[in-house]
């Protein structure tokens, strides 16, 4: 078990800047990210967009963001999960709480922070017949242990550059590779898919345009796939495994579970502190909602520097907190 | 001023009044009458959460860019008449344009 003072759902700039927050005040923190990357929506959505309106840093890359944050509070020493998406708050006798994730982690905190933006980043699925009954036993949303499909029949579906990718990489270790893309061009990453289209040229895999994987069959374990063209005729092949990757989506998912006040898939805080209806858990950034909300990252900055302050009491509760400058006190390392 | 017709997720159309001339695009018209879509990325062809799908009128309609094409690429429910809305923006060519919502605010 992780023991913290603060745990952080969410790895995205005002997570990150929340721990600088909290740092000043003596309070260690642990951030908690269902992304495998730190960084939430800028390393996901837009990595190499310029963001215009960071107070002080102008037409900034919104990777350098996050790597300029990391460097920012690579001195508080942050705990990450990665990849692990919180699925329970559990409140405990003294009002601290365990956090727990879909993998097992837990994580002990004096408060619970949520800076989740809009939810859990989640595999996009497609709408092909028993998906879900197969999930586990043949269909896989991402590619963790590429030495699993050695030796295997393996289709994958997508026209992004993460299919473009995978069917690149495991040509070389699966028995058979083949990709289904819905239409005949790939537009996002012309050098991917001209080593695609040389690939399926040589034999080494097969690529199956103009259709869409339509249904899954099999007896317990996924054992073949039907794949529907764009002129109705469907044929059906024989397969270990099925991997679509349509990109990902981000949901609300468990926060709808844990009581708090939620308006349109936001979490409702009072603009004192950015606290939620339930003592002790906060949230800022993306996913809050108050009158006049704005979902800018440099208002989610400001709510987990006022945020923190609040927490205070619960991290030390014989302590009276002194509000100081970082120009006076400079930032003092744990 | 033009009008188009929008299906929601459960089948319902509504006329619409869309001003050509405030700078909105066809994203933030949708966002404007409370429909839920969630626009994760606020119009960069990125995010794919405000797809549509063009039931009447795609002919009218200037052609995808390469982001847009790009993005709808990585969809598993796109076809041929898929747009991303945040990329459209309203003139009079669009007056009579009927969509159907495809991405909506999933929980």
């Amino acid at each position: 078990m992780i023991t913290t003072d603060i745990c952080i759902i969410g790895a995205g700039p005002v997570g990150l800047f929340a721990v600088f927050e909290a740092g000043l005040l003596k309070m260690r923190c642990h951030l908690i990210d269902a992304l495998p990357v730190i960084g939430g929506q800028l390393a996901e959505i837009y990595p190499q967009k310029p963001i215009y309106d960071i107070p002080g840093a102008p037409g900034i890359i919104a990777e350098d963001l996050i790597k300029n944050l990391l460097i920012q509070i690579e001195e508080f020493k942050p705990g990450f999960t990665l990849g692990e998406r919180v699925e329970a708050l559990n409140k405990l006798d003294d009002g601290s709480y365990l956090v727990k994730t879909n993998e097992g982690t837990e994580v002990h905190c004096q408060v619970v922070v949520i800076a989740a933006g809009l939810g859990s980043f989640e595999p996009r699925k497609p709408a092909v017949e028993k998906l879900e009954h197969f999930e586990g036993k043949g269909v896989h949303y991402m590619v963790k242990k590429p030495e699993q499909f050695r030796n295997q029949h393996v289709v994958l579906a997508g026209g992004g550059d993460s299919a473009l990718d995978w069917t690149i990489f495991l040509a070389d270790i699966a028995s058979r590779v083949t990709l289904v893309h819905r239409g005949d061009t790939f537009r996002g990453a012309p050098d991917s898919a001209e080593k695609v289209f040389e690939l399926a040229g040589k034999g080494k895999i097969d690529l199956i345009l103009q259709s869409q994987v339509s249904s899954l069959g099999g007896n317990g374990v996924l054992k073949e796939i039907s794949i529907q063209a764009n002129d109705k005729s469907i044929r059906t092949i024989a397969t270990d495994h099925f991997i679509p990757l349509f990109g990902l989506s981000p949901k609300l998912g468990p926060i709808a579970d844990w009581q708090l006040g939620v308006e349109k898939s936001a979490v409702i805080v009072d603009t004192a502190d950015y606290s939620t209806n339930i003592e002790r858990i906060y949230a800022i950034g993306d996913i809050n909602t108050y009158p006049g909300k704005l979902k800018l990252i440099l208002c989610g900055f400001h709510e987990a520097a006022i945020m923190m302050q609040s927490a205070f009491k619960y991290v030390y509760p014989d302590q009276k907190l002194s509000f100081k400058y970082t120009t006076v006190n400079g930032v003092n390392p744990f | 001023m033009i009008n188009i017709t929008v299906e929601n997720h459960v089948g319902e159309r509504h006329l619409l009044d869309v001003p050509e001339d405030m700078g909105l695009n066809l994203m933030e018209v949708l966002k404007a009458y409370e429909y839920d879509i969630m626009a994760t990325c606020g119009g960069m062809a990125l995010c794919a959460t405000c797809h549509i799908e063009i039931l009447e009128g795609a002919e009218k309609l200037p052609e995808s860019n390469d982001s847009e094409l790009a993005t709808l690429d990585t969809l598993p429910d796109a076809d041929m008449n898929s747009r991303l809305s945040c990329q459209l923006r309203p003139d009079q060519n669009m007056d009579g344009l009927v969509i159907r919502l495809k991405a909506f605010h999933e929980v």
